[in-house]
């Protein structure tokens, strides 16, 4: 199992948990697996989020393996200028 | 995306070659956008809203479409009736109702309809026969009126899912994020200290206007010249509005006069290529001055509330920050990249920020170096500079103190991996420029800046040449020198000159899709991809080395340009330059050609501080900028000249957005200062020498070390001159920009 942090302002979507886990092993699969277990989940991720695994962020990859026991963050989609 | 064998011992990389389009810049060769003419070519004007939220009830263009020179007008209903790609959702549909107006023109500015004539001056003047009837509505422009229950609503239903219930419908996008108890954080402090802060729009000021030829029959084919950031979204952008296929657009980017962010989207290029559609004719489309500042982004306005607690020893217990940021008509202020930017710098125990992405009649925001980052941080570093002066502490001691790390949980939650701002402030702490004696009425500020950095979609192709040079093809326009820090990281693999390597910005249709030069992105991503790219040409090579020799690849390895055995076991033969491999190419295997096409991930975080001194006349209010230090991490400096320029750059646009720079509107909501000589710039007589330290801790996420430099650079600015000018007046300064009337004022107010 995954444990995702969330940004706080999604709690509101997820019955006020911030951590929450799933079963993952790419980052697509957690954004799937987010949306399978809390549904709600569905408008930000589609509006675009990056993850960050060990502090290293991908920025919009599905196919980033996640390493077993890795710290993961939902980041709100980076944008640059 | 693994990356096996990271270097450190360089050759061409870190060397300071001239930039290969340099000759063609200054000798006026180079094309930029409003160069390239056509056959038969049009020229195209654009009406625009002289109101800030109008409904529009009628436009007639008869009297326009009459006029013989006059080949096509358009209006809304020429993008609207697509037959190929109708219900244009999301951002595609914001874009589309800014580059013409719909239903109502939302800002003073926003194109209504648009002409093409047999010249400039005739579309200009079949303009004035457009008759538009307008009913004017209730308007706003201001970010805190705009979220003010009374405010006049731009769109309902714009707001997304994030924006709490009871909030005004212009507020549209809600972020809120942070960890630990900060109120438990602001009781175990000795000093709380809460302020508010305001910055205007700014705009990126890029010499060069938007400027474009389109042409595009009623076959669905079409071609595309403009200056952009971004010639793949042009292209995916331009075809969706216009209801074309993609592939069937062929966007060339031309050279590009300054970009920062403002030139990562359409204006003008979907309207001309209507235009040409229909009146089956290449159009030209160029922007003056004034509807560049009036109808193309800015950046956004911000107004906002930040409270910091510390001890007395200068540890910070708690950080909280409201970040509300006006963003024009449409949804995209990046209030949340603000908030997520805002404490960035800093270990924090207890941190809270909110941001709001507000609506207003405004110009439809653009991204300007670092969208977001620099207004928070005037703010924050503003109070952390504020409270090392009541606690009597020094600024970069302070800021030591607290300072994020390898380990650190970021405000914005993860932990980071390995950064370099705790090298920069060591650097500034031990920069002469830090200890030298400051002259009375002088003061001096410091300030930290965090930005992301990005990767992006990136495909890159290079080609060998018979004699043994190589032609490089990349997608991201050059707005920085890229070009020659491409042929610089090329040369590092291939060990061939950086002479011998010609590097051009391919167009749609030659090469794979490529992001937006944007997000500091370019020299780590396409950087990244040239040698991956590289490396794959110096895999063939050694194939090709392999069978002449009769021995297997893998007892070949490529050093300084030459095929050599591996080793004494791979046999006794002479090192085979890469020329002499090419010379016989075509026949023995054919042409030798390197692709890498991906995504990189990993673009790592990048941090800066800079140092101001500045020095405030009493009685003109006018600032002057008498010593200005740039220290910022590159991972490594690819091409150390275009990094210190990047620096520079940075500083010299935040000099004007702290000083002059800013959008002013009238009661009626118009802008009242489209011009360059209304809208001050600085120029070179404003500026000091700005002098620049580049610190180099590798960003584990690329071969050579890289990190993108184009964007933090922007960030410490203006809170570092707000301090120096704060610092020097005697008075904190809460608004931006700091121009002389400001300034006297608030010596006034503080008697």
């Amino acid at each position: 199992m995954v444990e995702v942090h969330l940004w706080s302002g999604l709690r509101s979507l997820t019955g006020g948990q911030q951590v929450v886990e799933v079963e993952a092993k790419t980052t697509g699969d957690l954004l799937q697996e987010l949306i399978r277990a809390h549904p709600q989940l569905e408008g930000p991720i589609e509006a675009g989020v990056s993850i960050a695994i060990d502090g290293r962020v991908i920025a919009t990859g599905l196919t980033e393996p996640i390493p077993e026991g890795s710290e993961v963050y939902l980041m709100q989609r980076l944008r640059g200028g | 995306m693994a990356l096996d064998d990271r270097k450190t011992d360089f050759t061409f990389v870190g060397t300071r070659p001239n930039r290969p389009d340099g000759l063609d810049k200054v000798t006026g060769r180079a094309k930029f956008g409003a160069d390239m003419s056509a056959p038969g070519m049009l020229h195209g004007a654009i009406l625009r809203s002289p109101h800030a939220h109008a409904r529009i009830v009628k436009i007639d263009t008869s009297k326009a479409e009459a006029l013989k020179d006059v080949k096509a007008v358009v209006t809304r209903a020429d993008f609207a009736d697509v037959p190929f790609k109708p219900g244009l959702a999301g951002e595609f549909w914001n874009v589309l109702e800014n580059v013409m107006a719909g239903e109502k023109a939302l800002y003073d500015g926003h194109a209504v309809a648009a002409v093409a004539a047999t010249s400039a001056l005739a579309a200009r003047d079949a303009l004035k026969l457009i008759e538009v009837e307008y009913e004017v509505l209730p308007h706003v422009t201001d970010v805190d009126k705009a979220m003010a229950p009374d405010a006049p609503v731009i769109r309902e239903g714009a707001a997304d899912y994030s924006v709490p219930e009871g909030m005004h419908p212009n507020v549209v996008r809600y972020h809120e994020s942070g960890h630990g108890d900060v109120d438990a954080g602001f009781a175990e402090a000795d000093l709380v200290l809460e302020d508010s802060f305001v910055t205007e729009a700014t705009h990126q000021g890029y010499i060069e206007p938007h400027a474009c030829l389109g042409l595009l029959g009623n076959d669905g084919k079409g071609e595309l010249w403009c200056t952009t950031q971004g010639h793949w979204i042009a292209q995916k952008t331009c075809a969706a509005l216009l209801g074309i296929e993609t592939s069937q657009l062929r966007v060339t980017a031309s050279e590009i006069g300054g970009g920062f962010g403002g030139k990562t989207t359409v204006f003008i290029e979907p309207v001309a290529l209507a235009l040409s559609r229909k009146a089956n004719r290449p159009v030209k489309l160029v922007m003056t001055r004034s509807e560049v500042f009036r109808a193309t982004g800015p950046t956004a306005s911000a107004s906002m509330d930040i409270k910091i607690g510390m001890k007395n020893d200068g540890t910070i217990t708690a950080a909280c920050g409201e970040f509300r940021l006006q963003g024009g008509a449409f949804p995209g202020a990046p209030g949340d990249m603000t908030a997520m930017c805002a404490f960035a710098a800093y270990n924090l125990t207890n941190v809270k920020q909110i941001g709001y992405d507000v609506m207003a009649n405004r110009p439809k925001q653009a991204a300007y170096r670092a969208p977001g980052a620099p207004m928070g941080a005037f703010a924050v570093e503003s109070v952390i500079d504020e409270m090392c002066n009541k606690l009597g502490l020094d600024p970069i001691e302070v800021r030591l103190k607290n300072a994020a790390h390898e380990g650190t949980k970021a405000s914005y939650g993860p932990r980071y991996e390995r950064i370099g701002l705790v090298e920069t402030l060591e650097a500034a702490k031990a920069h002469p420029h830090y200890s030298a004696p400051l002259k009375p009425g002088q003061g001096r500020g410091v300030s930290c800046g965090f930005w992301f950095n990005h990767g992006g979609e990136t495909s890159v192709t290079l080609a060998l040449s018979e004699d043994g040079s190589a032609q490089l093809m990349v997608g991201t326009p050059d707005i920085g020198g890229s070009r020659a820090s491409m042929a610089l990281m090329a040369a590092e693999v291939l060990g061939i000159p950086y002479e011998n390597i010609r590097v051009t910005v391919a167009d749609t249709a030659t090469l794979g899709y490529n992001d937006v030069s944007h997000g500091s992105r370019v020299t780590y991503a396409s950087g990244l991809a040239t040698i991956k790219a590289a490396r794959h040409a110096v895999e063939k090579l050694c194939e090709r080395a392999a069978a002449k020799w009769d021995i297997p690849v893998e007892a070949v390895k490529w050093e300084n340009g030459c095929a050599v055995p591996s080793g004494p076991n791979a046999g006794d033969f002479d090192p085979m330059p890469l020329a002499d491999i090419t010379a016989k190419m075509g026949r023995t295997g054919g042409p030798i050609s390197g692709h890498f096409e991906a995504t990189p991930e990993g673009a790592g975080v990048s941090f800066g501080t800079h140092i101001v001194d500045a020095e405030v006349d009493p009685e003109t209010g006018k600032t002057t900028i008498t010593r200005y230090t740039v220290i910022q991490d590159a991972g490594k400096a690819i091409h150390p000249t275009y990094v210190e320029g990047q620096f520079q750059g940075g500083a010299a646009q935040g000099i004007g957005w702290a000083l002059n720079e800013e959008y002013i509107y009238g009661e009626d909501g118009r802008l009242q200062n489209s011009i360059f000589l209304d809208y001050r710039i600085p120029v070179a007589s404003d500026l000091p020498m700005i002098d620049t330290v580049i610190v180099e801790v590798p960003n584990p996420g690329h071969p050579f070390g890289v990190r993108g430099v184009g964007e933090t650079g922007i960030v410490p600015p203006l809170a570092a001159i707000a301090n120096a000018v704060s610092n020097a007046a005697g008075v904190r300064m809460k608004q931006l920009p700091m121009s002389p009337p400001r300034i006297l004022a608030a010596l006034k107010d503080n008697g």
